[in-house]
């Protein structure tokens, strides 16, 4: 029962700091409301026995991608709202467009067949034995090409990030 | 006690969907590219609670493994993504997209 | 030996791609080695299965090297036909082409081109080898149109001089006129039939009646190909202009060989032809207007190479008046004797023009016959032969193409005999002129006579002995031979036979000879007075001439009334089509899309308006709508 309620709860949270992240006018408390909607999504994964990619979830993104948001917008000299505004026009077709998205992608999921669970239930998949056993046997590959997209990105972001020679 | 044992799946959906939905929204309502990446990352996330709540459902670890994938993909489009920024606002010092509308005829 | 018969045409295309591909980097020898001693392969095999065929009782014999084309019902095999007709061509083809291969070693030892021109030899070989071989009449076509090409590669041989390479294109554009029709020939053939293949053909023809229209189509649009080939009225004004080319091709290909492909393709449909008497009529008037024709125009010409070329026009012609008068084996016969003394006059040319140092015009030669003894006494043979002179080759062939019009028509026998005359004119003229009476050329030619090497004298040699004893395989009944030849080809006309009735009794042959001996002594004669005693000379170029003299000297206009009447129009319709239609309505259709397409476009790219905010919204925009059908 504490389960559900945990469930809706933490979903409230996840919405109203995801608005948050949007409507904020400050960047920078964009970026901890952000840090915080990925607290509540790491805690949907505990929820769901993904324990481990809960783990790897802060660290990844709460620990390093926001980071590196922070550092970028101290960088810039944004945390004043600097921002101009959109014409109310626009952001009024941007809401619509939105609620329209919504809308649609909601009655196409409600359109759409459930799938059965045809395996048993499983608490250990989300245990890091499970995951590493997956992803070495049948995803070696893909993760061995992972790590090159990884080096690629960080020599172009040092590429980028240096001060042009001229 | 797993949550999608108690949760049917359809409300995991739903709350994928309408944090995507903010994310777009986010997308279409701001001018901070910086902004702009965030409400993205928020996408990816919606779409990674999706895949774990299917991984949860199904019993099969491979949603998870995909959610790594994502994670890294994530990572390396923030570093080289917010690197350009810095670029654009090196020679700009603006992060504002419509400053950055030489993408035409 | 019958069974080796696919090295015939082989050993000539593996000379063709060695001379072909490495010509450069070999020596000449080693290629004059190569390109002859393909084709002399290719003639020792002819010999044996010419050897095998007379002993043998079976005297059609078709080998099939592979199927060729097969799509529903149509399946045409790759198989050669060996039978007394094809093992006959065999033996000309090869064992002429053997000799002007050796010969060629000499007259184009100086030639920067000698390679190229071994590859185009041995190509023409494999080709006319094709034609002659095939069992069907789509080999014979490849063949025909694969020698039409070496024709006019090796016209064209000099391709920097821009009138020879006209002379190219003009002889390869008026085959494919001919050719046009031979194909639609074949076409009706297959329709008609069902098969194209000889045997099948004929068999099925054989029960046709007489006189049958489609039999006559099939055998008139037949015709109009060996037309083109075979150089006859209208289309005749080629092979005067292939002179141009080399002179052992025009001895090989526009003399001994090419052009009597068109009497080989009517001797071998001869059941066809003998089932459709019209255009037996329309061959015979066709071949013996061409013969006098020809023989006018060559009354008058003074490039020696002209002259030959327009009594090839002319024989030719006589050829055609035998299959027309269904004196088949006397066409066939002619075909083989030309071949010899037509060859031996061509190379004999060839010998005088390299002697001359590349001079044609006979006004400027005369007393060549104690500098170049060989070339004179062979060409005296040659010049002997053509004109029928008793004993020699020409005069059995040509007695016997005369008996068998006499027998048809009196009309065409006279026609024919003044052909002869006149032949016998202007062959004396040519000899006398370019061998007796005193030179009439430079004093730095006249230092330069010299004999040629030997590889070209002995090539004359043997053409002029078989141009002596070539006629003794025909000798008929009437002069107490057996006439080998007719005996040999009669599996080959005996469906015709019905039609070819020798009743001709000796003394008319002998009446008919003796008249042809007597014309030929006078106009011997006549010629004899005119250019020995008289030293009458060729007026020379610019001076006036008596109207009718100046009609055949400008070989009747038939150019100028071909230029104004066909060149002329088809360009101005070709000017007025690249004028009107294709630069004002295509090129308009294809610049005005893209006009249109550039307008619309400066139009469109204003929506681009590269604001990344409103891309993002389109594309959300997008995906709701992409999504909304999803749900409808």
């Amino acid at each position: 029962m504490i389960t559900t309620y945990l469930f809706y709860f933490l979903s409230f949270l996840a919405i109203m700091f995801a608005l948050m992240v949007v409507l904020s006018k400050n960047p920078v408390h964009s970026v901890l409301y952000l840090v915080l909607t990925f607290f509540t999504i790491a805690g949907h994964y505990v929820l769901l026995n993904a324990q481990f990619l809960a783990v790897v979830h802060v660290i990844v993104y709460a620990g390093a991608i926001m980071v590196l948001f922070l550092f970028v917008i101290m960088l810039m000299n944004l945390n004043k709202e600097t921002e101009p505004h959109k014409s109310p026009w626009l952001k009024f077709s941007a809401a619509i467009a939105s609620g329209l998205m919504l809308i649609v992608l909601v009655g196409s999921l409600k359109g759409a067949e459930t799938i059965i669970a045809t395996n048993p239930f499983n608490a250990n998949i989300g245990l890091i034995e499970n995951l590493g056993q997956c992803l070495f046997n049948d995803f070696l590959l893909p993760f061995e090409v992972s790590s090159i997209l990884l080096l690629v990105a960080m020599v172009g972001a040092v590429m980028l990030g240096k001060k042009s020679i001229k | 006690m797993s949550a999608i044992q108690v949760i049917p799946i359809n409300w995991y959906l739903l709350l994928s969907t309408v944090l995507f939905t903010i994310g777009v929204l986010g997308v279409l309502f701001r001018r901070n590219a910086i902004i702009i990446f965030m409400s993205i990352e928020l996408m990816l996330n919606a779409v990674n609670l999706l895949l774990v709540a299917f991984s949860s459902y199904l019993s099969d670890s491979k949603g998870q493994v995909f959610v790594f994938f994502i994670m890294a993909v994530a990572a390396a489009e923030v570093a080289v993504g917010l690197a350009i920024l810095m670029m654009v606002y090196r020679n700009t010092k603006s992060t504002d997209i419509n400053i950055l509308n030489k993408l035409k005829w | 030996m019958i069974n080796l018969v696919w090295l015939v045409p082989l050993l000539p295309v593996i000379g063709f791609v060695i001379i072909g591909l490495f010509g450069k980097q070999l020596s000449k020898a080693l290629v004059g080695v190569i390109g002859c001693g393909s084709v002399l392969g290719a003639f020792a095999i002819s010999i044996g299965i010419f050897l095998e065929l007379t002993g043998n009782v079976e005297k059609s014999i078709t080998i099939d090297l592979f199927s060729w084309i097969t799509a529903g019902k149509l399946s045409i095999p790759f198989s050669f036909l060996i039978d007394p007709l094809s093992s006959l061509f065999l033996l000309i083809v090869t064992g002429i082409g053997f000799l002007i291969h050796v010969y060629s070693v000499g007259y184009m030892s100086h030639d920067e081109g000698f390679a190229r021109f071994f590859a185009y030899l041995n190509l023409f070989i494999f080709f006319m080898l094709l034609l002659v071989l095939g069992s069907n009449y789509l080999i014979m076509f490849v063949g025909w149109e694969g020698v039409g090409l070496c024709s006019y590669l090796l016209i064209g041989f000099w391709f920097k001089n821009t009138a020879y390479n006209n002379a190219a294109k003009k002889a390869f554009v008026m085959n494919r006129i001919g050719d046009l029709g031979f194909l639609l020939g074949i076409i009706l053939i297959f329709v008609t039939f069902g098969s194209i293949g000889y045997h099948d053909v004929f068999m099925q023809a054989k029960n046709l009646a007489s006189g049958n229209p489609t039999l006559t189509a099939i055998t008139l649009l037949l015709f109009v190909g060996a037309i083109g080939k075979s150089a006859q009225i209208p289309l005749f004004t080629w092979l005067p202009d292939a002179m141009a080319g080399p002179t052992p091709v025009s001895a090989l290909i526009h003399a001994a060989t090419m052009v009597t492909a068109g009497i080989y393709m009517i001797a071998r449909s001869n059941i066809l032809f003998t089932l459709a008497p019209f255009s037996m009529e329309v061959v015979a008037i066709v071949g013996v207007c061409t013969a006098l024709f020809a023989a006018t125009i060559g009354l008058a010409q003074n490039d020696i190479k002209k002259v030959l070329a327009y009594s090839t026009v002319s024989q030719l012609g006589f050829m055609f008046l035998a299959l027309g008068v269904g004196a088949y084996t006397g066409a066939v016969f002619h075909v083989m004797t030309h071949a010899f003394f037509k060859a031996l006059l061509f190379l004999g040319a060839g010998s005088v023009i390299h002697a001359m140092s590349g001079e044609q015009d006979i006004r400027r030669m005369g007393g060549l016959k104690k500098h170049i003894p060989v070339t004179h006494l062979t060409f005296l043979i040659g010049t002997l032969a053509i004109v029928g002179f008793p004993g020699f080759s020409g005069f059995f062939s040509k007695d016997e193409i005369l008996a068998g019009a006499f027998e048809h028509n009196k009309l065409l026998w006279f026609l024919g005999v003044l052909g002869a005359a006149m032949t016998t004119f202007y062959m004396f003229r040519l000899y006398f002129l370019t061998f007796k009476g005193s030179f009439r050329g430079t004093r730095d030619q006249e230092h330069h006579l010299h004999e040629s090497p030997k590889s070209m004298t002995i090539p004359l040699m043997i053409l002029a002995v078989l141009s002596v004893v070539g006629g003794l395989v025909g000798i008929p009944a009437a002069l107490g031979g057996t006439h080998f030849l007719e005996e040999f080809l009669k599996p080959v006309f005996e469906d015709s036979s019905f039609r070819i009735i020798h009743h001709l009794s000796h003394e008319t042959e002998y009446i008919l000879m003796g008249v042809a001996i007597t014309v030929m002594a006078i106009a011997i004669y006549y010629a004899y007075k005119t250019y020995i005693q008289n030293k009458t000379l060729p007026a020379e170029e610019g001076e006036e001439l008596q109207p009718l003299h100046n009609m055949i000297y400008k070989k009747y206009w038939v150019d100028e009334i071909y230029e104004n009447m066909i060149t002329k129009p088809l360009n101005f319709i070709s000017g007025a089509l690249h004028n009107v239609v294709d630069n004002q309505l295509v090129d308009g259709i294809v610049n005005g899309v893209g006009s249109l397409v550039n307008r619309t476009s400066s139009v469109i790219r204003l929506a681009q308006t590269g604001n990344i905010g409103l891309y993002i919204f389109v594309m959300v925009i997008s995906i709701v709508l992409i999504l909304l059908t999803r749900i409808m």
